[in-house]
């Protein structure tokens, strides 16, 4: 039996199929590149090494290297919602 | 402390540790003992500094990154409170934006942030493969022994820094004779003054024939920024000497460390020699970012508005030191912590900081690193040391932590 914390319960399904959003304030980055590093097919830079979104939404595929990207981002500029 | 007088000894017993510590014998890639046993204590304590002043030290992984990623943290060396390194550091000009906060720190920051996005740094791999199968082989012609640091490590960094940002590759060696005293902590403050003057009068020549001839580099970039009116002359220089600076001695210093670390450890070495496989090697240089360490002084900040933070108060006016090299070690968040395991995920290391301040340079190291160690051992498949690690000289007294020479053979 699985206790779920109350206001992300519906976040505990993993694999239901819908996918999540991806936000990103770009005014925050620092441009690191640690996004591009852990979603490539996520995140990109721009020609000042910016991040921009190349996708906002992710699938369970990619939501493991997403949440990587969320926890290395030095900036904190990264979040990842329910739509 | 043995010849301080009996009542200083006593208050002495009252006071804080004192820091840097100094790290076991026989234990060059571990962090010092005593950290160890701060970090078991709890995530913050006060520590006693060369010039008797108290900040914070933070051990943990989690407060460091929290404190790091806080905008009430200040960068500023001249804020009440921020823990100076050395007698030679106070009073000194500011290394361009890692010394100051946003909104400046930002605008200056993102004026070269361009070529270290990591499509444009893996672009520059093939140049990189070129240099370090160049010195290879120039080391496997050369003679036995040889020094791993001179032959190959400090020139990798040299190399690259300078083609990037346009320097003459001819001018390295007054390059690496002025780093090395720039990072000395037992250098003067006149030998530091002199090789720092003596570097940036140079880049400020580069800089002012880039203003009336630009080429396709990173000076010229700078130099444009003067032209339009968005840095002073000695805004310009003081940017290119950071870059030149935190390119070189630190990359340098990562590949001896990481070299001399594997060859301890042939298991893991092993594995680096018999992969051709890059996402081996890209964790193989994740863990060893997070497992070595050369800012071993610590990340330095003076907070600016009281911050409540495990339980505590660090006030305003107070100094904060975030040693990542024990964070890296933190078993809350790495499983058997100082265990060297390449095949593991350390991803989440804070070897290049956190916050806004973390390493622009990052991208750069991780693939000049990824090129070194997806290399040498596999053209020098039988890599040996040519002395006892007892015998080696660990950079114990420089800034960034380091090998001064690593005697190899094959």
């Amino acid at each position: 039996m699985r206790v779920s914390v109350p206001d992300t319960s519906h976040h505990d399904e993993k694999g239901k199929g819908y996918p999540m959003k991806v936000e990103l304030e770009a005014d925050k980055c620092v441009a690191s590149g640690q996004c591009v590093v852990a979603a490539m097919e996520v995140f990109d830079q721009d020609d000042d090494g910016i991040a921009i979104l190349l996708t906002e939404e992710v699938g369970d595929d990619r939501l493991g290297d997403v949440e990587e990207a969320v926890a290395v981002c030095p900036a904190a500029a990264i979040r990842l919602v329910r739509p | 402390m043995a010849d301080t007088l009996a009542g200083a000894a006593h208050d002495a017993a009252d006071t804080a540790p004192e820091f840097p510590m100094p790290r076991a014998s026989g234990c060059p890639f571990d962090p010092p003992p005593g950290l160890k046993e701060l970090q078991e204590q709890g995530p913050l304590t006060k520590v006693r500094l060369w010039d008797g002043s108290e900040p914070w030290l933070v051990t943990r992984y989690a407060e460091q990154r929290a404190l790091l990623g806080d905008a009430r943290v200040s960068a500023d060396t001249d804020r009440p409170g921020y823990p100076t390194k050395a007698s030679a550091e106070a009073g000194e000009g500011k290394l361009s934006f890692i010394m100051m906060d946003d909104p400046e720190h930002a605008r200056l920051r993102r004026m070269v942030t361009a070529p270290f996005a990591v499509k444009k740094v893996e672009a520059l791999r093939p140049t990189v493969q070129r240099i370090v199968d160049g010195l290879i082989d120039d080391m496997l012609a050369g003679p036995r022994p040889v020094d791993l640091v001179e032959a190959f490590a400090l020139p990798i960094p040299s190399l690259v820094i300078c083609e990037l940002l346009g320097v003459p590759y001819d001018d390295h060696a007054m390059f690496q004779e002025n780093t090395k005293t720039m990072v000395r902590t037992t250098a003067t403050p006149e030998e530091r003054g002199a090789a720092t003057r003596e570097i940036a009068g140079y880049l400020a020549g580069q800089l002012a024939e880039r203003l009336t001839g630009p080429k396709d580099d990173l000076l010229s970039g700078i130099a444009g920024r003067v032209a339009a009116g968005e840095l002073t002359h000695g805004q310009a220089t003081e940017m290119a000497l950071l870059l030149l600076i935190a390119g070189h001695e630190t990359t340098a210093n990562m590949i001896a460390l990481g070299t001399a670390a594997l060859l301890e450890h042939p298991d893991q070495l092993a594995l680096l020699r018999d992969t051709d496989d890059p996402k081996l090697v890209a964790s193989a240089v994740e863990e060893l970012l997070r497992y070595l360490h050369i800012t071993h002084l610590g990340r330095r900040r003076a907070v600016t508005e009281d911050i409540e933070i495990a339980g505590r108060v660090i006030k305003a006016g107070e100094g904060v030191i975030m040693v990542n090299e024990i964070g890296n070690r933190d078993p809350r968040v790495f499983e058997d912590p100082d265990r060297l395991d390449l095949t593991r995920d350390a991803r989440r290391h804070v070897a290049f900081g956190f916050g806004v301040h973390q390493c622009l340079g990052q991208p750069l190291a991780r693939m000049e690193l990824q090129v070194v160690h997806g290399t040498l051992y596999r053209r020098i498949p039988t890599l040996r040391p040519a002395c006892d690690l007892a015998d080696v000289r660990f950079k114990h007294d420089a800034f960034i932590y380091g090998i001064h020479e690593l005697p190899v053979a094959w």
